[in-house]
């Protein structure tokens, strides 16, 4: 049986929050700036601060229980079978901790400590960036996006107008039919034909949902000449200093990735900086990422 | 000049075997409200995506004739030019609102016809105060329920003040205090702002007071075209099934010309002295409350459904159950009832074993069949002979079409296959479960539809059935539980239950006041008849309702 519940819980909603005031093509690079830093830097200890980093702003932005919840449900088992994975297929290392014999088509399998290890960076990363990205959904505001992006290419915002619609739409179409096929007496579609039946459900009923809201659009006027010459949203005081933390953001990363003290080398044998600069880096790294939410005038607890 | 004009219009959707329409000559002129009706399939919502310029652009298909809004040809202007001067509600609610809040829904369209920022706020705020609204405009449009859905998507077709509005169903989903509240801000909006209304509509009861005209269609052309008197008595020589309920209750009396609305009803049986100096129904005495047929309340037995103490709660949301306590026995036809996001489809998963309750428990005496709001959900296979057994088949009489795929099945087709798979199995339903079955039916499918379950509550299943409208609840159930706020506020008789009420009141019930707690025309005529025929009358009483 389900808990009760139902509606999602990954969706912007209006917060009294700094990063809610900016605006949201700032809110959005802040994320993006978060994410990016964590595909350019390798070390541990700097993702790891990533990671503090970004719940931390988070928890900040008045979302840090939506994003643990997100990332208990899929981040993390993501991120257990990154690390999985990397340790069956990886020939890399050459610290052996466990023999586990001949696997077949896997061949001999060793489980090496440089594997782990690279596979709990790799695992970090994906971690970071969908905790970055889970931030841009419930902080930006996905209509003032739009706008934004239909002054550059109107196209790409109607068919991100069509997706973004669609998806909660979509979802709720699946939780619809998984309940009736529950409510059926055999219990629904078992096995792969089972399966193939469900998706061929769920496909046919998208594309009659997509052209509806594709018509939908349509008799808006949306796409037709002269369109909108609505306000663009105000300057707000926390623009500059987000747009300043995802520039220092990433070039603390570039900063990083350059210099010793930011040095990762998984194979053959784990080598990996760990001087006082280091340290400070790691240290930066959440202090800059926070501190756009120390200036909480305006707000009334 | 008209808003709206059809001249000669024939449309044949791609693949299909027949028009559907064919040679519709229509206009309606500025500032007409007028209602659109017909059975099931009869072309309704076809002719309304011509008006839209939806047909051709969209659907494609071969098309004759000329369509022409506020002077713009749909051949040659599509749907974002005709969306100028119309503004457009479909029935689904869901597919309808495209941005994330409300306000940036409301200001889509208006952006989109190039007006000012500031004519965009103005517009925006003035149509959410006049429909309601201003309330929801900071919303996201993901929370919102299915009623505040369509009035949100019908402020989005009225914001940039066109001077047609289209409108296929806008009330199948509301609760009846949502839909009346509905059909009189249309009429609002029509008469302060000069507003043509085309509005589809198979409850006309509820719509036919505010309309200066109707038209009905019939397998795609024009059958009637007459002001709602002229229609009625159009629909009582011929086609009873778009007849409202009053029409039906003064005509089974012998009285013309038919009423038109409630007002009009009661004058009528005013002037036949049916109705007496406080305006009551003189009528005799109320006959017994087991009139209802033997699906009545049963007596002892293990019960089919029992909620005791039944919480809803959502993590960061209110608890949409609040202590629920239900028995439904056996052999028992049960209406549940209620506004909007009273918490009735929620009550219905319970009792499916779909949802687990916060506090409380949940007891069944056998297996649960449900049918949820859309059929479509419970098929998987290529042929219908696939989705059930052949006897649950021939139960809903499917059986001649089991080699169709069940997506090209009707509306009522394809709810009697849904029908068929949830009851199949080895295990006979111990209880029936249904959410709003009659959602887009015309009335002789509701009739047959109430007909196929009644049977089964006398076979000794026990049905429960959520729905918003009455007519049919009159017509299928013996007990009513009304729900407010996640609470059961009431349970009894569905004769005192929607006798007594104005909005949850059948408008039979409503036109007499409740007298005799008759809640169909036949229950009403029979109770009125006596007094007309004085020879035949008992004793005489005030209204039940007093």
């Amino acid at each position: 049986m389900s808990r009760p519940g139902g509606r999602s819980v990954i969706a912007y909603r209006r917060r009294p929050t700094p990063l809610h005031a900016a605006r949201a093509t700032l809110a959005a690079a802040y994320g993006a700036a978060l994410a990016s830093a964590a595909l350019i830097v390798s070390h541990p200890l700097l993702l790891a601060a990533l990671g503090c980093a970004v719940l931390s702003a988070g928890a900040a932005a008045g979302v840090g229980g939506e994003l643990v919840r997100a990332a208990r449900r899929t981040v993390i088992p993501m991120l257990a079978l990154t690390v999985l994975v990397n340790v069956l297929v990886s020939r890399g290392g050459l610290t052996v901790i466990a023999r586990l014999g001949d696997w077949g088509v896997l061949g001999q399998v060793n489980v090496t400590l440089e594997a782990a290890l690279y596979g709990l960076v790799l695992g970090l990363r994906l971690l970071v960036v969908s905790l970055a990205c889970l931030l841009v959904v419930c902080t930006a505001n996905p209509d003032e996006l739009l706008h934004a992006f239909r002054r550059i290419s109107p196209r790409s915002a109607l068919t991100a107008t069509l997706t973004t619609r669609l998806i909660p739409v979509l979802g709720a179409d699946a939780r619809r039919l998984a309940e009736a096929q529950r409510c059926r007496p055999d219990g629904g579609a078992r096995g792969a034909s089972g399966r193939l039946a469900v998706l061929r459900a769920t496909v046919s009923g998208a594309l009659e949902r997509s052209l509806d809201v594709a018509a939908v659009l349509e008799m808006r006027g949306y796409g037709a000449a002269g369109r909108t010459r609505a306000a663009r949203p105000p300057r707000s005081r926390h623009d500059l200093s987000f747009a300043a933390a995802a520039l220092g953001l990433v070039g603390l990363a570039l900063l990083a990735r350059l210099s010793p003290a930011g040095a990762f080398t998984p194979y053959p044998l784990i080598g990996m900086a760990l001087s006082p600069a280091t340290v400070a880096l790691a240290v930066l790294v959440p202090a800059i990422a926070l501190a756009p939410f120390a200036d909480r005038r305006g707000i009334e607890l | 000049m008209s808003v709206l004009s059809f001249e000669g219009v024939s449309y044949r959707y791609p693949g299909a075997a027949a028009d559907s329409l064919s040679e519709v000559t229509l206009a309606i002129e500025p500032g007409e409200f007028c209602v659109l009706t017909g059975l099931s399939g009869s072309g309704k919502s076809t002719l309304l995506r011509a008006a839209a310029g939806l047909v051709p652009h969209f659907h494609g298909g071969t098309f004759a004739g000329r369509v022409s809004v506020g002077g713009l040809d749909t051949r040659t202007s599509g749907p974002a030019e005709i969306g100028a001067l119309a503004g457009t509600v479909l029935q689904d609610p869901e597919t309808q609102v495209v941005m994330s809040t409300v306000r940036a829904e409301l200001s889509l369209a208006v952006e989109n016809r190039g007006l000012a920022p500031g004519a965009i706020a103005r517009a925006v705020e003035e149509t959410a105060l006049a429909l309601g609204i201003a309330g929801l405009l900071d919303r996201a449009t993901g929370e919102l329920s299915g009623g505040e859905l369509q009035r949100v998507a019908l402020a989005a077709a009225l914001v940039a003040r066109p001077r047609l509005v289209l409108l296929d169903e806008p009330t199948s989903q509301l609760d009846p205090v949502a839909g009346d509240e509905l059909i009189w801000q249309l009429r609002r909006l029509n008469q302060e702002s000069d507003t043509a209304v085309l509005l589809i509509e198979h409850r006309l009861e509820r719509c036919l007071a505010a309309a200066d005209r109707v038209v009905a269609i019939d397998g795609g052309r024009i059958a009637c075209d007459r002001d709602p008197g002229g229609f009625l008595e159009w629909a009582g020589a011929e086609r009873p099934e778009l007849q409202t309920p009053g029409a039906r209750l003064l005509g089974l009396l012998g009285i013309e010309p038919p009423p038109a609305g409630v007002k009009q009803a009661r004058a009528a049986l005013r002037r036949s002295g049916l109705l007496d100096a406080e305006h009551r129904a003189a009528v005799p005495a109320p006959p017994p409350r087991t009139r209802r047929g033997p699906f009545r309340r049963r007596g002892a037995g293990e019960p089919a459904l029992e909620l005791r103490g039944v919480w809803h709660e959502l993590r960061d949301g209110p608890a949409i159950l609040r202590g629920v306590e239900l028995t439904v026995k056996p052999g028992e036809a049960v209406v549940l009832m209620g506004r909007n996001g009273a918490g009735k489809s929620t009550l219905l998963r319970h009792g499916a074993g779909l949802l687990e309750p916060t506090r409380g428990t949940v007891r069944t005496s056998g297996r649960v069949g449900l049918l949820m709001q859309n059929p479509g959900d419970y098929f998987l296979h290529e042929r219908v002979a696939e989705e059930a057994t052949p006897a649950a088949l021939e139960r809903v009489g499917l059986t001649a079409l089991a080699d169709r795929h069940p997506r090209d099945l009707s509306g009522g087709e394809r709810q009697r296959l849904a029908l068929a798979i949830v009851l199949g199995g080895d295990r006979p339903a111990a209880l029936l479960a249904l959410d709003e079955p009659t959602r887009g039916m015309d009335r002789a499918a509701k009739g047959r539809l109430a007909a196929w379950l009644r049977r089964r509550a006398e076979e000794g299943m026990a049905v429960l059935l959520a729905t918003h409208d009455v007519e049919f609840a009159a017509e299928f159930a013996a007990r009513a539980v009304l729900l407010a706020e996640g609470r059961v506020i009431a349970d009894g008789p569905i004769a005192e239950l929607l006798a007594g009420g104005w909005y949850f009141a059948t408008e039979t019930a409503r036109i007499l006041d409740g007298a005799g707690a008759a809640l169909l025309p036949a229950e009403g005529a029979a109770l009125l008849r006596p007094r007309r025929e004085p020879a035949a009358a008992p004793e005489l009483i005030a209204g039940a309702g007093s």
